[in-house]
């Protein structure tokens, strides 16, 4: 009787201590005022937007909280939230891939008729970043989110080492043309051929930095760059999904041999899983001439006490023998479909959608994509890269947003790997296999996949 | 246990019948082995929420096309498809020969260095607190920990192991990659699991040295046994059994390694260090492959559980003889 007395008693005290729990936590939680949760990826215009959104919490009296993620498990984290439909984000900043599947699986409230009802116009923004973070089926009016944070990839370079006289004469007299920010990939090559083991203040410096991450999309983001320049596309503009022949081209196969050729002559030793961050170290440290890294990056790398200001210069990603174009990063805002504050939520994007608000988030180190702040006569003038930006803009591609990106881009990270690092097969056999490999995910998909 | 209350009529004796027989009335308790259950069931509570049952749903999953980046789309039952997939894909077949070379190589080193350890740390000498705790450290750090750490320590560049490898070898430092070479990669990752779970088979092995009683090697000496015949004799087979307890459970363990490697080389270059588990990992919680998945889960389950089982068959066959 006594055990039994004690278990009720011990049920009592549990039932007291969790009644006491819950009454404390009710308590904070009535204490709190209203409260908006943004989810985005951890780097520097993340620290701005988070200065910018205390002119929001002054205006609303709404607090902002922020859940930021480092870059490698961005997508991991915050897709699984999306799909278990979580309550952490209210807001999210989503990659660009990620707007198919996040409208197919309505992970995103669609935002036609708020969009409408504030008088917010997608023609008020920049073309591609509309097409990239917000429409879902692309190309159509359905929009899922506010471009947020326009993005590309583009070039820092030594400028303080290329204007040298020695290494420009030396270069001359090399290749019987000056030193200068090149415009073509074989151009880039050359250059990189000429700083790589070059003895520079004592130090051994190497000719490039480019993307090789193997683990989540940073050796794809990188190969791109080149791919589309050599000619490879997703798949036939006439016939969609139709990948035989445009994925796996002659010339596609001559771009990914050129990025491994790239790989092997001219990078850093060790340089077989790098992506942004290690871009950053090495050309912060004085390691390589020329650096491949998103856009977002540059204004931090301006302001670098060692390597930035007058020592640093910027340019687009060269061309190659059958285009010009570069690879599409940035993000749109949305809000979470699964979101208890969407009134809130939509507060912040009519807020954050104003040209003055985006004036200062491109001022802070943000990227605006309004055309109101970058079509502004002084936009060119704004900022050392501000040009660069402004032309890598209108040169954009986008890998796959498919709502199944994820399994093609990791396709495309395994087949690219294993030929460029790994040195597996040859550059056709790469893309051979990735056709199969793309053509098995479109037919679970349940997509019409013409061979020819 | 039971507590039924039984008042001794002596202990009344002027109550009156009605009354006495109402005090009389026997209370129930809770029996012991209701008592017992109360206490077990929230374990079994627990272990069905959180094992049994994901156990079965995942089993049912195997047979769905279901893959939560598309959820959407209509569920399917594909039958043994999701199963028939895996076994006739080559790339599985190459990912479970990569984590049976590691799973191999590696346990074999740590039983050889922890074995070697044990003997050592069985001997009394000077220090030998200090030094079995140091030996202890690694075993200790979280694999994340040690993962981050080589990474910096096989950095070509500013990385002190190239340096000593090239000490010794006068290979330049920067000339040679040991999470970025296809030829070097693979022993990377056997060098640091050893390097950290080396001390854990050491910890086995010494209960094992310890276990066995001093007069067998007293009675030893007195034949004149060398020590080398007394290793052979005596040490060896009366710790086989403990040597194959490590094996058992250094194979489970390195056969769902996932954390040290993807930090070290995720998988890389290329695929040559994919294990299976980065390979599961990736099609569940990437790809949201979760039918394939769950059905890639249950033929590594079953192919662990099988092995074990033999195994642990074997082991208890040594301990009979």
């Amino acid at each position: 009787m006594r055990t039994f007395n004690w278990l009720r008693g011990s049920a009592a005290t549990t039932v007291l201590g969790v009644a006491l729990l819950g009454g404390f936590g009710g308590g904070e939680a009535a204490a709190q005022g209203k409260q908006l949760t943004l989810c985005w990826a951890a780097w520097d215009p993340a620290n701005a937007l988070v200065e910018l959104g205390k002119d929001f919490t002054k205006q609303s009296g709404i607090e902002m909280k922020y859940e930021f993620v480092p870059w490698t498990s961005y997508a991991d984290r915050f897709l699984n939230e999306l799909n278990s439909h979580g309550k952490l984000c209210d807001l999210i900043i989503g990659d660009s891939q990620w707007i198919g599947g996040a409208a197919e699986n309505k992970w995103y409230v669609k935002l036609n008729d708020f969009f409408d009802k504030e008088k917010i116009s997608m023609d008020d923004f920049v073309p591609a970043t509309v097409v990239g973070y917000s429409q879902w089926p692309k190309n159509s009016p359905n929009y899922w989110a506010l471009p947020a944070m326009a993005d590309a990839v583009g070039w820092t370079y030594r400028k303080d080492w290329f204007s040298r006289p020695d290494i420009q004469s030396a270069f001359k007299a090399k290749y019987g043309r000056d030193l200068a920010p090149p415009k073509t990939y074989d151009e880039l090559k050359q250059i990189a051929q000429f700083f790589q083991g070059r003895e520079i203040d004592g130090k051994k410096v190497y000719g490039a930095y480019i993307f090789t991450e193997r683990g989540s999309e940073g050796i794809t983001m990188g190969v791109t760059n080149v791919l589309y320049n050599y000619g490879f596309g997703y798949d036939n503009p006439k016939k969609p999904y139709q990948m035989q022949g445009v994925v796996n081209s002659a010339d596609a196969a001559k771009g990914l041999e050129f990025y491994k050729e790239l790989y092997k002559c001219c990078t850093a030793p060790g340089m077989t899983n790098a992506y942004m961050q290690e871009g950053l170290d090495a050309f912060k440290s004085g390691q390589v001439a020329m650096q491949m890294n998103w856009f977002a990056f540059f204004p931090g790398l301006y302001k670098d006490p060692n390597v930035g200001g007058d020592r640093i210069g910027f340019f687009v990603n060269p061309s190659g023998p059958n285009g010009h174009f570069t690879q599409l990063g940035g993000q749109g805002i949305s809000v979470v479909a699964t979101s208890d504050r969407k009134d809130d939520a939509l507060a912040y994007i009519k807020w954050f959608a104003q040209p003055a608000v985006q004036q200062k988030w491109w001022q802070l180190g943000g990227y605006s994509a309004l055309k109101a702040v970058v079509d502004a006569p002084n936009f060119p003038k704004s900022a050392a890269f501000a040009p660069q930006f402004l032309e890598s803009m209108g040169i954009v591609k986008d890998f796959w947003a498919e709502p199944s990106y994820a399994q093609l881009l990791l396709d495309m990270q395994k087949r690219v790997h294993d030929y460029v690092v790994a040195d597996k097969g040859t550059a056709q056999q790469a893309l051979d296999l990735l056709v199969k490999d793309w053509t098995k995910v479109f037919k679970e998909q349940g997509k019409q996949v013409a061979l020819q | 246990m039971t507590t039924i209350l039984q008042p001794d009529d002596a202990t009344f004796p002027g109550m009156s019948e009605p009354a006495k027989s109402r005090t009389a009335r026997p209370v129930r308790g809770l029996s012991d082995r209701t008592i017992a259950w109360l206490f077990v069931a929230p374990t079994i509570a627990l272990l069905l929420a959180i094992n049994i049952f994901p156990l079965l749903w995942m089993i049912r999953l195997s047979f769905t096309s279901l893959n939560l980046s598309m959820s959407y789309l209509p569920l399917r039952f594909v039958g043994l498809d999701n199963f028939t997939d895996i076994l006739t894909d080559e790339d599985v077949w190459f990912r479970l020969q990569t984590t049976a070379q590691f799973v191999i190589w590696s346990v074999a080193l740590q039983v050889i260095i922890g074995y070697g350890l044990a003997l050592l740390i069985n001997r009394q000498f000077r220090g030998h607190s200090f030094w079995t705790t140091i030996i202890l450290l690694p075993m200790m750090l979280s694999p994340a920990v040690v993962g981050n750490f080589w990474t910096l320590l096989l950095q070509p560049q500013i990385g002190p192991f190239n340096y000593v490898i090239s000490l010794f070898t006068g290979v330049p430092p920067s000339s040679f990659s040991m999470t970025g070479q296809v030829s070097l990669a693979p022993w990377t990752i056997v060098l640091v699991d050893t390097w950290m779970w080396a001390p854990y088979v050491m910890l086995i092995c010494l209960a094992g040295l310890r276990s066995i009683p001093d007069y067998i090697y007293e009675a030893a000496e007195v034949d004149r046994a060398s020590a080398w015949r007394q290793f052979w004799s005596i040490t060896l087979p009366m710790t086989v059994p403990f040597l194959m307890l490590a094996v058992l459970f250094r194979a489970i363990e390195n056969f769902k390694m996932f954390d040290m490697v993807n930090l070290l080389t995720s998988g890389g270059p290329g695929s040559t260090t994919e294990l299976v588990s980065i390979t599961l990992k990736r099609a569940a919680f990437e790809k949201w492959r979760t039918g394939y998945s769950s059905a890639l889960a249950i033929i590594l389950f079953v192919t662990v559980f099988g092995a074990a089982n033999i195994y642990v068959k074997a082991l208890n066959k040594v301990k009979q003889r």
